[in-house]
């Protein structure tokens, strides 16, 4: 093709573009956003570390020299040289922290994208505070009972799939808290009422109800109970009556939602799938939760958005930097992510993980080998939809001027632009202006990190 | 009193005659409409004052008065609580100092890091995996990533005894004074005759949080909770001053830590002087070098060292650093426990505050500090502190020493802004999660008015109409804490050992002295209603009822045996009373083959109106 009619095309599809980002209809921008047409279910994943995650030690910008002069003790060594412990090169400045070597390969796959300097707009300093705002998704704003997530759940259309959302936690957080239904699930492996069988010794009552349950999965009980107590179902449907007929409330619209979920997940029976042949999550709740959250997706229970948090990121003191908290924390984070990854394999081409942080930490040490609490920190976003294999955002160099107030990375991506872009483009969602009320949503703010 | 309240005191006392339920033969309350149900009133004040209601509550209550068994439960004691004391009396941690329990229990970090090492080796052999988490590192009551199989307990601490000569004097399990002071909790909710106290000393402790897996927190906690006890009704200035100087609050906070930038530990060792104390605590300063190993590195305390390092008693003596002021319990003292996120104070008071609390600390750090030595008491270490005056709200604190963080207790406390958050506080766990404006206005201004006196501004609560009539009736969901223990008073249960309790508390999302976050537990129903939360709980009212629940007995007999009709069951264990639409399908329950009283038992305690006080 002659070089003229290149240009031309180039422009052509350049101008395309400029109408399709401006005043497109909206039928017309949901469909552009969407990864792919197709009816299958897109899935995201939000793993919220609480307590502030230090992101210059997690995604450490080694080449500017600025990182180290401020962290004496702490900070990790630039790739090469041999040394021990050193981060991991990703792309000539910015390397990893070397705990999280599982997540370097996907890196490399384009399956993991890293936003840098992300944050909310908020200048509060509070954990309690900012993790309100990261959830509500209004940040500033104290008055938002309900969280993004739940909101999101409400505009995506109906459904029929009661894990549509779901927090793996023991009590629903705010991100998902509000109209839409969301179930908190512990434990895959024992939700439900119990089962009235004699208690054994040790472990017993665990095994006994697994084993109860199997056999009623399998067709009638033939035996029956010789204790005068109740059968199981009864006390289940009983306390379903009971929570049925309870009050339009909190308490009763929870009560309700419990049995529909109970019953979705025993007829799916997701812990019936076992992680893939060779996949290890790690010890710890983290990977144990995500362990779970592969089950559920693969049981094709309908989850849309799934949450799971951790905490202890908060180190004002002893950080460690290529050992000690801070990379013990890492090593969990990394591997969880990885594990979870590979377990779902193709499937990963409809979800995106993403993590988030309430903010980050200072830039310089402080005076007891640790850090204190900052603005800008780092996201991972990993899935088939990401285009990995860079790190997004705006990242200054680590001078005074260049500082938040002289001591943190500022903010240079909105979080809400980044989750935008992940609601639009890989769930499809055309309204994000109940998701993120008070902000105009730009897709030129987007960073840019999912396939178009 | 208001006129109201002192009306249905006085119609209390004439519905005497008329009375039902409890332990008695005559149907449940709100039988007959009609009747003015100050019945009612008296269950709902013991729901919101106690743990829970007890069969023969009513009763005693009725032959006090309700009036006065409120004043006495206000007041101070007046004689010992026998029969708790001798609940308690077997758990031998629980009379321990901070002290004995550090020398007992608490295993060296250099052992600890040992310890962490040689797991990270069998599991990398074992599973292949990378995953390695510090022992006891967050999660629920009792549950850490280590392995716990008691094989491997014992195989593991015979070869730290190899090593490591001073584990002999370990003698118990760590886990151990975290159970311990979980089991007392519950107990004391279960069995303690002041309530009240009770609950306050419960209020407090999530008012000035701490987490017990921080450090050597675990083994202060329990003198910090006698220290909130003491001063749980009195004067709130007292109970933060005692918040303020408790190495469980100073540790947690880091201000054990914080010092002046320009700090020279020859100071402080020419302070401490005669007193043979060690030089310089472990984190600061030029320690005295140990005479290296070719080719070793001196790397930070904490940090992988090569096994051979660790034969040494103390942690390995850091490099030289930097000392700086610590910023956390400043802003916490303000956002948390005084003046509240909006209370109007800046960045630069936080500032402020931190240098005028630099040198608060813990006694006798030795080498890596506390967690070496074991006497942890306050001290007031003058090398440490940024010398000068400090401007505090708009204030001049002038340079004193301890003196000024003193002082700065002293504003904050008598701060109204104080006043409107403790007040707020105050009336959202005894009223309603929207605490009534005009309520709260009142107790601030009692608060205000006597000086922070905590007793008095209750007193005003408690005996308000807000609190006392009908409209924040069954307003409050109760936390696990409130509906085990409600669930175990309404029974009558005995528990033996608490520890499955605590577990259960744990899953239903409240880990006891385990709160990771200073701002405690959130006091609302969003808290702790979810799918998962209530599925705990509608199994652990199986389970209890079923005597499912380890270490807990529970008599059905005294529920009315097998003849008991469901309105007695239901009246006994909810006095409040069940909905109309409830009372059907529990008779519908009860009259299935096998409806017994035990299952009615699980099923009233799993219901929707048993979450609620």
């Amino acid at each position: 093709m002659s070089l003229n009619s290149s240009r031309r095309v180039f422009l052509k599809s350049s101008a395309l573009a400029g109408l399709v980002f401006g005043a497109a209809p909206r039928s017309l921008m949901r469909s552009v956003y969407a990864s792919g047409t197709g009816t299958r279910r897109k899935t995201m994943v939000v793993i919220f570390k609480r307590g502030a995650c230090d992101g210059l030690n997690t995604v450490i910008p080694y080449a500017d020299p600025g990182y180290a002069k401020g962290r004496p003790s702490i900070a990790i060594p630039a790739p090469g040289g041999g040394r021990q412990g050193a981060a991991l090169d990703l792309d000539g400045h910015f390397g990893l922290h070397p705990a999280l070597d599982e997540l370097l390969p996907l890196y490399k796959q384009g399956q993991l994208g890293i936003v840098h300097a992300v944050g909310s707009p908020d200048l509060t300093r509070s954990h309690f505070d900012a993790q309100d705002f990261m959830e509500s998704g209004t940040p500033g704003i104290k008055s938002t009972a309900d969280g993004w997530m739940n909101r999101c759940s409400g505009s995506l259309g109906t459904t029929d799939s009661k894990f549509r959302a779901v927090a793996l936690t023991k009590t629903l957080p705010q991100i998902l808290r509000g109209s839409s239904k969301a179930v908190a699930l512990a434990r895959l492996d024992d939700f439900q009422v119990h089962e009235d069988i004699e208690m054994s010794e040790g472990r017993g009552m665990a095994l006994g109800r697994r084993g109860r349950r199997r056999r009623e999965l399998e067709g009638p009980v033939a035996e029956t109970s010789p204790s005068p107590k109740g059968t199981p179902s009864e006390s289940s449907s009983a306390f379903e009556r009971l929570y049925a007929d309870a009050a339009n409330d909190l308490l009763g619209n929870a009560g309700r939602e419990t049995f529909e979920a109970i019953e979705a997940l025993q007829a799916a029976d997701p812990t019936k799938y076992a992680p893939r042949t060779g996949v290890t999550y790690p010890r710890g709740r983290l990977g144990d939760s995500m362990k779970q959250m592969a089950q559920l997706i693969k049981a094709d229970l309908g989850v849309e958005l799934a949450f799971v948090d951790v905490g202890g990121w908060d180190h004002h003191t002893a950080e460690g930097s290529s050992t000690g908290q801070l990379a013990n924390l890492l090593r969990q984070l990394g591997g969880s992510m990885a594990a979870f990854h590979r377990d779902l394999g193709d499937s990963m081409n409809d979800v995106v993980v993403m993590t988030m942080t309430e903010f980050g930490r200072t830039v310089r040490e402080n005076g007891n080998r640790g850090t204190d609490h900052g603005h800008g920190g780092v996201s991972f976003v990993l899935g088939g939809p990401v285009k990995g294999g860079r790190v997004y955002g705006r990242f200054p160099k680590l001078s005074e001027e260049n500082l938040f107030e002289g001591r943190d990375l500022p903010v240079t991506t909105d979080f809400r632009d980044l989750t935008a872009e992940v609601l639009a483009r890989h769930m499809g969602l055309a309204d994000l202006k109940s998701v993120f009320p008070n902000y105009e949503i730009k897709p030129s703010s987007f960073p840019g990190i999912l396939k178009s | 009193m208001t006129k109201r309240a002192s009306r249905s005191r006085s119609a209390l006392a004439t519905a005497v005659a008329l009375q039902l339920a409890f332990g008695g033969s005559t149907p449940a309350v709100n039988a007959s409409p009609g009747v003015p149900s100050d019945d009612a009133a008296v269950i709902h004040v013991l729901s919101r004052l106690t743990f829970g209601v007890k069969p023969g509550d009513v009763d005693r209550v009725r032959q006090a008065g309700l009036g006065a068994w409120v004043d006495a439960q206000l007041g101070p004691a007046t004689s010992e609580d026998k029969a708790l004391a001798g609940r308690l009396a077997g758990i031998e941690t629980l009379s321990m100092s901070t002290a004995e329990l550090r020398e007992k229990y608490e295993i060296p970090p250099n052992v600890r890091q040992a310890i962490q090492r040689v797991r990270a080796e069998r599991e990398a052999g074992m599973e292949k995996a990378k995953a390695k988490k510090e022992p006891g590192a967050t999660d629920d009551a009792g549950a850490t990533n280590d392995d716990d199989s008691p094989m491997a307990r014992r195989a593991e601490r015979e070869e730290m005894m190899k090593r490591f000569p001073e584990m002999a004097r370990i003698e118990g399990r760590p886990q151990q004074v975290i159970f311990d002071l979980q089991a007392a909790k519950v107990l004391r909710a279960v069995y303690a005759e002041r309530q009240l106290e009770e609950l306050m000393v419960d209020f407090w402790f999530n008012h000035f949080n701490v987490f017990a897996r921080k450090g050597p927190i675990e083994y202060m906690v329990g003198e910090y909770e006698r220290t909130i006890r003491a001063n749980a009704l009195g004067k709130f200035e007292d109970l933060l001053v005692a918040t303020a100087k408790s190495p469980a609050m100073l540790f947690y906070l880091d201000n054990w830590q914080s010092t002046d930038p320009n700090f020279d530990p020859r100071a402080l060792r020419a302070q401490q002087g005669g007193r043979n104390r060690r030089p310089g605590a472990g984190e600061r300063g030029p320690a005295p070098r140990r005479p290296g190993r070719p080719g070793e590195t001196m790397e930070p305390a904490g940090m992988g060292r090569p096994a051979e390092a660790d034969t040494a008693m103390t942690s390995p003596q850091p490099p030289r650093r930097t000392f700086g002021i610590n910023e956390n319990y400043a802003r916490e003292l303000m956002e948390l426990h005084t003046l509240g996120v909006d209370g109007g104070y800046t960045q630069a008071d936080v500032v402020e505050v931190a240098k005028a609390f630099t040198g608060w600390t813990i006694l006798g750090e030795g080498p890596g500090g506390p967690r070496q030595n074991k006497e942890s008491r306050f001290s007031f270490e003058e090398a440490r502190h940024v010398k000068g005056d400090k401007k505090v709200l708009g204030v001049t604190v002038k340079n004193g020493g301890e003196k000024e963080g003193l002082e700065i207790l002293r504003r904050l406390a008598a701060h109204p802004k104080t006043a409107a958050f403790v007040a707020g506080k105050l009336v959202r766990r005894f009223v309603a999660d929207a605490p009534p404006a005009s309520l709260v206005q009142r107790a601030a201004a009692t608060f205000e008015k006597t000086g922070g006196d905590i007793r008095e501004t209750l007193r005003v609560v408690v005996t308000s109409e807000e609190f006392l009539g009908t409209s924040f009736r069954a307003a409050k969901v109760k936390t696990p804490l409130e509906f085990v223990v409600s669930s175990l008073r309404a029974t009558s249960a005995e528990v033996r050992n608490a520890r499955d309790l605590s577990t259960r508390i744990s899953d239903m999302g409240m880990p006891l002295y385990l709160q990771q976050p200073p701002t405690g537990y959130k006091d609302s129903a969003e808290e702790w209603i979810s799918t998962s939360a209530l599925l705990e709980r509608m199994n652990f009212a199986l389970d209890l009822s079923a005597g499912r629940v380890r270490g807990v007995r529970l008599d059905v007999s005294k529920l009315g045996g097998s003849t008991a009709t469901l309105e007695l069951v239901a009246a006994q264990l909810l006095p409040g009373g069940l909905s109309e639409k409830s009372k059907k399908t529990l008779e519908d329950e009860v009259s299935k083959p096998g409806g017994e009283p035990t299952r009615v038992v699980g099923l009233v305690l799993g219901s929707p109106e048993f979450q609620r006080r």
